[in-house]
């Protein structure tokens, strides 16, 4: 610190970066990156040894097998299986949250006393923890006790009972409720704010020329948070892809294999079948692809701020 | 809107009725749906919660009871008498040491980070990637390591992994706070001859006291609410309460009664944790995307 004359010559941020402290912005670093090594790095490595070589519960042979593994990958259909449910889910529930979310963001959007509560009693099932969700939703689906059917029976008339998280036909659209329940106000939160933050002279000047709600909406509201939607996507798009908890509390993939997921099915081979090499090809296979679409999207999403 | 306000005064409009004025009649229909959709995303919660509340012949009744006759505290008893609060108490413990690591570490990083530019743009999104790759990828191989260290069912092993899945999102969510803090502080306060870690703890950290709060309790959350690395690197010593609450389903028997008291001890410190910083929940959950 003997330099403080020339301090206040030069900018703050390029007098620490080239001259006065590299030590002590590495230091900072340092342990933080140690331990993302410790936990990310290092066992991927042994992640990658593992995948050539073929350890099973049948035997461990750790010789180097080649692309055994990795070529079982393309012959394995209920990966695939697993795959296509994981996709079509997210296809299907990624849009309904979005939907439903920005439904209930424009329902609030205006201002009306008392709007904080609600919006705080909304965001309760974003926060709790997916097996307690998990736990809701089965008890709500019950076949004898639960609402969800009374309800229903009071509907049509009748007694209903649905086993909704047995018979095939109602597996997934339980974990759908579930996972729409989840998520909707996690959507609808972030919109809500995106909403809030569009600028009100536009609207009205296009409500002044005689522009329709609908017109408003997609010319000038829409566009507007559309940086905002991006990462809501991309946030909810990768939580869809490890979508795991939900399942496991409502059908742990079941009935057979009609509600497996990747992840659930990487559990059951590496957990339950021990089947270690042939899990960490996947694994393996998983993170590169996952790790290059995600550092694309957030370089787009971190260069736009 | 306002053109017709003019034309017709005050006092015609309230004899014409409240109802009359198309913006009081939206604004109940407004209130309306927001109550109806409000109760709808509840129901769940109430009818878990009243679980714990209910006799074990209500429990099992069918067609279900609505409202709880006593408020018999069964399944809490049931609780504390079978030793199940230990898994909180784990949960407790696991989710906390990791939440004060992670704070730590990961704010100085992003000190770093923010006002230094440590490794551009690449090491910070390099940092964030990490937090967004499925969780049962990364604890596979951590797993092969745990049971060559014979670290399975362990605490320390346990708080690394949630330390280190949790740092990520630490150094995102403090970088942008530290980059909110005007630098202008520091800089002076580097003039006046303290040293930079007294900065960092006297100024830094105090200018972003309200940053590092809410961070803390959504790494807290995060922790606590975690299930799948717990189930995989747990046996019986460091069982969180969400592992154990996936046990109360039993092939013969559910525990509802369980389950409910289970949820309300886990679910109540969040609300309230949630409630306390709701000015932060939109930046928090974004992962600072979106300022709120």
């Amino acid at each position: 610190m003997k330099a403080t004359t020339s301090i206040a010559d030069t900018s703050f941020g390029y007098r620490v970066s080239v001259f006065a402290d590299r030590r002590f912005k590495y230091l900072l670093v340092w342990p933080a990156v140690l331990i993302l090594l410790l936990v990310a790095i290092f066992p991927l490595i042994n992640l990658l040894i593992v995948s050539f070589q073929d350890i099973s519960i049948i035997g461990e042979n750790k010789t180097f097998q080649g692309g055994l593994n990795y070529g079982r990958l393309f012959e394995d259909a209920r990966l695939w299986q697993s795959i296509w449910h994981t996709l079509a889910f997210t296809a299907v529930a990624l849009p309904a949250e979005l939907i439903l979310g920005l439904l209930l963001a424009l329902l609030f959007v205006d201002r009306m006393p008392g709007r904080g509560i609600f919006v705080a009693l909304l965001i309760i099932p974003t926060v709790i923890s997916p097996i307690v969700a998990g736990a809701m939703w089965r008890l709500m689906l019950d076949t004898q006790f639960g609402p969800v059917n009374q309800i229903l029976g009071w509907i049509v008339g009748g007694p209903v009972d649905i086993t909704w998280t047995v018979d095939r036909a109602f597996v997934w659209p339980a974990i759908f409720i579930t996972e729409v329940w989840q998520w909707t106000p996690f959507m609808f939160l972030l919109l809500l704010a995106a909403l809030s933050n569009v600028d009100k002279s536009q609207i009205e000047a296009a409500q002044i020329d005689g522009a329709s709600g609908l017109r408003i909406f997609f010319k000038i509201v829409l566009p507007a948070i559309k940086p905002v939607l991006a990462i809501v996507l991309l946030i909810r798009g990768l939580d869809l892809f490890r979508l795991f908890d939900i399942v496991w509390a409502l059908t742990k993939g079941g009935p057979g294999t009609t509600t497996e997921t990747i992840s659930l099915y990487a559990f059951v081979l590496g957990f339950q079948q021990f089947e270690t090499s042939y899990t960490a090809a996947i694994a393996f296979v998983v993170i590169v692809l996952l790790s290059i679409i995600v550092i694309l999207a957030l370089r787009r999403v971190e260069l736009a701020r | 809107m306002t053109a017709v306000s003019v034309q017709q005064p005050l006092g015609v409009a309230s004899s014409k009725g409240w109802w009359a004025r198309k913006a009081n009649r939206r604004l109940v229909v407004r209130y309306i749906v927001a109550t109806i959709v409000t109760i709808i995303f509840l129901f769940p919660v109430y009818w878990l919660f009243i679980m714990a509340f209910k006799t074990p012949e209500e429990v099992f009744a069918s067609p279900p009871v609505w409202l709880p006759s006593d408020f018999s505290l069964d399944g809490f008893v049931e609780l504390f008498r079978d030793g199940d609060v230990n898994t909180v108490m784990n949960s407790l413990i696991t989710a906390g040491t990791s939440t004060v690591f992670a704070m730590f570490f990961g704010t100085i990083a992003a000190y770093s980070l923010a006002r230094f530019k440590t490794g551009g743009d690449n090491l910070a999104i390099w940092i964030i990637s990490q937090r967004m790759i499925p969780p049962i990828t990364i604890v596979f191989p951590l797993f092969l390591m745990y049971a060559l260290l014979g670290w399975i069912d362990s605490f320390h092993g346990l708080i690394l992994l949630y330390t280190a899945f949790n740092l990520p999102y630490v150094i995102w969510m403090m970088r942008g706070y530290i980059e909110d803090i005007p630098i202008e502080l520091e800089h002076s306060a580097l003039v006046d001859g303290w040293t930079r870690w007294q900065v960092l703890w006297r100024v830094v950290f105090p200018m972003a006291r309200a940053g590092l709060f809410a961070t803390a309790v959504f790494t807290f959350i995060f922790a606590w609410n975690d299930f799948i690395f717990a189930l995989i690197l747990s046996r019986t010593e460091v069982t969180t309460f969400p592992v154990q609450m996936t046990r109360f389903f039993g092939h013969q028997q559910t525990f509802w009664g369980k389950i409910g008291a289970m949820s309300v001890i886990g679910t109540l410190p969040i609300f309230f944790a949630v409630a306390a910083m709701q000015r932060f929940i939109v930046r928090g959950i974004s992962m600072g995307a979106v300022k709120g």
